[in-house]
């Protein structure tokens, strides 16, 4: 008895090691896999619940689309052989902290090895620490804030352009008027009101530098807190200054706060620029109210950007309306999430491998047309080829009105107060 | 800082008037909520942390009718109602339990009820702004410098008869003599025959009907989203901690002060003041408590 117990038992602890190593490498070929088959998967943790649920769906919609629309075209083409794109989920919250959580997971459990980015400055800065740590190149297109890119992170990519880009032409614009106006760019009179938020920070920061570069006044510079629901105090001061430029960002809560209280307090300043006035959904709710505002977007259908997979920006527009149910316009986070993909798609066709590094090295090397717009990266990873547009309310509809290459009507001026 | 200061002084004295009626306007509906507040504290020591989410209901109740083309401000008979009934389930579900244990039981269960109704809103409603547009007209003088939109000076109004008609409840009627008994000794009016768990759900109801009046107003004003909850929350524990429970007067002034307060805060010091001036007068009423406190202990030695 005793002779048997002792190697019976031993037996039983190397049949526990054997399991365990076949466990461990079990878990290491999946660590591996990030091809099953014939499919490439790539993996993204996004908002699908929480305060960006909207926009993450939004995104989640884009990426869905290109994905369904790569397969559809016979798929991604390495080495010979023709692979399918499928991408893993998982449900951020909106939480940066769950966010990156769900990046180690996707990286270390699930063995992605492509990453597509999240929803929103906050997560994809929580996220790419980690994406960075394990070396996986991501490709993210909802991530605008400048500090994303001054971190030297290798392996973030942005196909979108970053935040500070994105009401600095208003100033240029403004600027223009003024001389149109015989008045010197440097009498411009700024008044702004950003949130105090990483994103609108970024904006503002924008917006500081080219109001230096002509010499304008800034006259206010208040930052509305995160929460706030009034910014009655800032406008009662913007009529007491007078300026000649009104700039608020504050997502869609500050678009929607601003234009009520611009029509309640019959603000009467010449221009007047946003960012987030189609997420605000401004024209629905405030009809004339919204009139003349400008708003600064990523994208727009009416925009002349073509490619061959999509066809023009108009084509993309009707294709993602006919596949998803509730869109009157294709909001600018589907259309990048869907061009994020396609920047996958090309970088593997060229690296024509998948190995990691030639990857990410293909993905820096990207120079593409898409219906998006153009798509280059800089050394920190932001796209530098597309500009922002200026679209101003005309009537109820988005015009686009600056830059003047791609602009398709006039801009109007002084703005007509719809009250 | 300064030039702002000047230009309230010197160069344009008139958005004073513009400063002083925003204000003035707004803190009506902050010290309705604050009210609600008071009451629940007052008679059963329960500090609701979802204050602010009941507002934020009512907002949406609002919004609600908007959107099927009947005129917000009549959501406000429906949301009394609404809230009432939705205070009075959420007594019975869950202050009932907590009532007799300790304060952070208490708190932790109401900052439950406001989690739970913030993501409920999130989920029926998206995160996005909405608001509830009244129609009203805008009222101007001396060449649009002053300005002041009917919806407010409606809601002021309101929250004025609201406030009234509160008072008289508690003063007359039968259940609001059982409240302010309850309030005062509960196991003597138990004794005297009162029906403590009843009056306990009704001032919880209440409150809850007190506050969606509040949201009503608040979503034609201001904008809502699920998650604005917690700066109404805030206002009124500032209202009442600086004004003490049980007594309306005091509530009504410091919700009016308040909101004169964030409207001169926000044009001097910038909009990013705004709400610390809030969170800064509740510390600097909490220092003159305790510095007052300090001076009747001493009486007592």
């Amino acid at each position: 008895m005793k002779f048997n117990t002792l190697p019976g038992r031993a037996q039983g602890f190397s049949r526990l090691v054997m399991a365990g190593a076949a466990v461990g490498l079990l878990a290491a070929g999946s660590a591996q896999a990030k091809i099953e088959g014939d499919t490439i998967v790539l993996g993204s943790a996004i908002s699908l619940t929480g305060k960006y649920a909207t926009n993450g769906v939004h995104a989640q919609n884009g990426y869905d689309l290109a994905v369904r629309k790569i397969n559809e075209g016979g798929g991604v083409k390495v080495d010979g052989k023709s692979y399918k794109l499928k991408v893993v989920y998982y449900d951020d919250e909106s939480t940066p902290a769950r966010g990156a959580q769900l990046a180690e997971r996707l990286i270390k459990q699930d063995g992605v090895q492509f990453m597509l980015g999240p929803y929103s400055s906050g997560l994809t800065k929580a996220i790419a620490p980690v994406t960075e740590k394990y070396k996986i190149p991501m490709v993210e297109a909802e991530g605008a804030s400048r500090s994303l890119f001054t971190q030297g992170y290798k392996y973030l990519f942005a196909v979108l352009s970053t935040s500070e880009q994105y009401l600095a032409s208003a100033i240029d614009l403004a600027a223009e008027m003024a001389e149109k106006e015989g008045r010197k760019p440097s009498d411009v009179k700024i008044a702004m009101a950003f949130e105090n938020d990483p994103f609108s920070l970024d904006v503002r920061a924008g917006v500081v530098d080219d109001a230096k570069k002509y010499g304008m006044k800034v006259v206010i510079d208040d930052k509305l807190p995160r929460d706030l629901s009034d910014m009655s105090a800032t406008l009662t001061k913007a009529k007491a200054l007078k300026p000649d430029l009104l700039i608020v960002s504050g997502h869609s809560k500050g678009a929607a706060t601003a234009v009520r209280q611009i029509n309640e307090m019959k603000i009467d300043i010449p221009m007047i620029a946003m960012t987030h006035c189609e997420a605000a959904k401004v024209t629905d709710k405030f009809g004339a109210g919204a009139n003349d505002i400008l708003c600064s977007t990523q994208w727009a259908e009416t925009l002349s950007y073509e490619d061959e997979m999509f066809g023009t920006a108009a084509e993309f527009h009707e294709e993602f309306k006919a596949n998803f149910e509730g869109y009157t316009t294709v909001p600018y986070q589907s259309a990048q999430a869907a061009a994020a993909v396609m920047v996958w798609k090309d970088a593997f066709e060229r690296a024509n491998s998948f190995e990691i590094d030639k990857v990410r090295d293909a993905i820096a090397a990207t120079d593409m047309q898409t219906f998006y717009g153009p798509i280059r990266f800089s050394e920190a990873g932001n796209n530098i080829a597309k500009p922002m547009v200026l679209r101003q309310i005309q009537g109820g509809s988005y015009n686009v009105v600056a830059p003047s290459k791609w602009a398709s009507h006039p801009l109007n001026f002084p703005r007509e107060a719809g009250f | 800082m300064l030039d702002n200061l000047s230009l309230l002084f010197d160069l344009a004295p008139v958005f004073n008037i513009q400063l002083l009626l925003d204000g003035l306007f707004i803190g009506a509906i902050f010290a309705l909520a604050a009210y609600g507040l008071a009451l629940v504290w007052g008679v059963m020591n329960v500090k609701n942390l979802a204050q602010g989410d009941f507002v934020i209901m009512g907002g949406y109740i609002a919004y609600s009718l908007g959107e099927w083309g009947i005129h917000p401000i009549l959501g406000l008979p429906l949301a009394i109602v609404v809230m009432f009934a939705f205070g009075w389930a959420v007594y019975v579900l869950v202050i009932r339990r907590v009532i007799d244990r300790d304060l952070f039981t208490s708190l932790l269960a109401t900052f439950g009820i406001a989690i739970v109704v913030q993501q409920s809103l999130n989920l029926i409603y998206g995160p996005e702004v909405k608001i509830a547009e009244s129609g009203f007209g805008i009222r101007s003088a001396l060449d649009n410098q002053l300005t002041v939109s009917d919806i407010k000076v409606v809601s002021f109004v309101m929250a004025a008869a609201l406030a009234i008609a509160v008072v008289v409840f508690m003063k007359r009627s039968r259940m609001g003599q059982a409240i302010r008994a309850t309030a005062q000794d509960p196991r003597a009016a138990k004794i005297m025959g009162i029906d403590t768990d009843r009056v306990y759900a009704f001032t919880f109801a209440l409150n809850a009907a007190i506050c969606g009046a509040a949201g009503v107003l608040i979503a034609m004003i201001w904008v809502i989203q699920p998650f604005y909850g917690i700066t109404h929350s805030i206002r009124s524990f500032v209202i009442v901690t600086a004004a003490g429970f049980g007594n309306l007067p005091g509530v009504i002034i410091a919700g009016l002060g308040l909101g004169v307060a964030e409207q001169y805060s926000g044009f001097v010091m910038g909009a990013e003041f705004q709400q610390a001036t809030v969170v800064g007068l509740l510390v600097a009423v909490l220092v003159w408590r305790q510095i007052q406190q300090g001076r009747l202990r001493q009486v007592v030695q």
